[in-house]
């Protein structure tokens, strides 16, 4: 116990000089090396608070789609802010607001109430009903499903912003730029070394998520991140935005969710519903629907607005 | 004890992220200060969670994994809209106030 005490106290200190880190480093690069290393760090402390879902989807997302993102724009926006920063005094001022809000919050959480509010019986009374072992599938999927359902249409809408930054003339061609890495380089290396192990983690990630920890969100990451790998090692390219088949992949897990969905008012009785005895096969179904759509639209958010002519 | 050190952090993280969104004038600064401001939030939440017994609360914790997509995807958008800016003006900074 008090190692284990010890352990949370080291990395609860880790985590906030990291973060301070992030803020205060001098150079932008530095900073999001900070950032990256802080995402490693919390998905370590979702450990430690018995979110081991969190956790997976945490050091993929966080950590790592989120650190691709950051390290490609820093490679590329090489201007400083030209307007300076608030003065001393302001910074002073400003440090001591920011302080209050923490206290503030921590107060909060000093008095939360006794015994803790929990929806683990309620959880727990309705699970059998889904055929699913766990909880948080069983949260995302269907007790929760407008949720998931309306989030996979925000990562539409973010992806369509995005690719409306394009020029008229750059529109629907391909994102980013043609990524070349030196044949015998580590680059093209790990380019064929990682996706073939990448490709088995992740649908395995996304099948054990009915029983355990895992599930579409965490492995879809996972495959957008060996997809996105293949492009940067120059394996493979980033494909035109206006292809139809990128697109009907785009929308296949919305789609499939809301078809589902909407059978559900039929044969269940409610939108979103599922006949218990089809539960689990319906909503594994969704879930690899959703797996595809979500590794291809988190792959192209990350590889930004169409940049080459289709 | 773990759900009350952890939900202190994320407070702490909140104030931290807070400062530096605005503080920092570098637009993507900000951007990587939102993402820590975020995750305090998370934080919090997820040492309610916890609170709720050994393995936790699965509600929150689906929240959070929604949250944390939801916010690559705004992370996503706002460094395009950042390319965009520095290749029409050149800066990577929004205009400073007026007066």
């Amino acid at each position: 116990m008090t190692a284990l005490w010890l352990l949370d106290l080291c990395l609860v200190a880790v985590i906030l000089a990291v973060a301070l880190s992030a803020v205060a480093a001098r150079d932008l690069f530095a900073a999001t090396v900070f950032f990256v290393a802080y995402g490693l760090l919390i998905a370590l402390a979702w450990v430690r608070l018995d979110a081991v879902d969190v956790a997976l989807a945490e050091a993929a997302i966080g950590a790592g789609l989120t650190g691709v993102l950051l390290l490609g724009v820093t490679a590329r926006v090489h201007m400083e802010a030209r307007t300076p920063g608030p003065g001393r005094g302001m910074r002073l001022a400003i440090g001591a607001g920011c302080a209050a809000v923490s206290v503030a919050l921590a107060a909060a959480v000093l008095s939360l109430p006794v015994p803790a509010p929990s929806l683990v019986p309620a959880v727990e009374a309705a699970i059998p009903a889904t055929g699913l072992g766990n909880p948080v599938t069983a949260v995302l999927l269907a007790f929760r499903g407008y949720d998931t359902l309306l989030e996979t249409l925000v990562l539409l809408l973010a992806l369509l912003g995005v690719w409306s930054l394009a020029p008229d003339r750059l529109w629907g061609g391909r994102p980013g730029l043609r990524h070349r890495a030196r044949p015998e380089g580590t680059l093209a290396w790990l380019g064929r070394l990682l996706p073939p192990i990448g490709l088995l983690v992740g649908v395995y990630v996304f099948w054990i998520g009915s029983d355990q920890p895992g599930g579409a969100f965490q492995a879809g990451t996972i495959l957008a991140a060996v997809w996105l790998l293949a492009i940067m090692a120059g394996l493979s390219d980033a494909p035109p935005v206006r292809s139809l088949a990128l697109r009907l992949v785009l929308v296949a897990g919305p789609v499939v969710f809301l078809g589902i969905g909407t059978a559900g008012l039929f044969v269940a009785g409610a939108f979103l519903g599922y006949p218990p005895a089809a539960a689990k096969t319906l909503i594994v179904t969704v879930e690899a629907a959703l797996t595809l759509s979500i590794a291809a639209t988190l792959a192209l958010l990350v590889a930004g607005a169409p940049e080459r002519a289709p | 004890m773990t759900a009350t050190l952890y939900g202190l952090t994320g407070a702490a993280l909140v104030g931290i992220g807070l400062y530096g969104l605005i503080v920092r004038r570098h637009a993507l600064r900000r951007l990587l200060a939102f993402n820590l401001l975020g995750s305090g939030v998370f934080l919090l939440f997820g040492a309610v969670a916890e609170r709720a017994g050994p393995g936790g609360d699965p509600v929150p914790h689906a929240m959070i994994i929604t949250g944390i997509v939801v916010a690559l995807a705004a992370t996503a958008l706002g460094v395009a809209l950042v390319l965009h800016l520095a290749r029409e003006t050149g800066r990577a900074e929004p205009d400073p106030p007026e007066g």
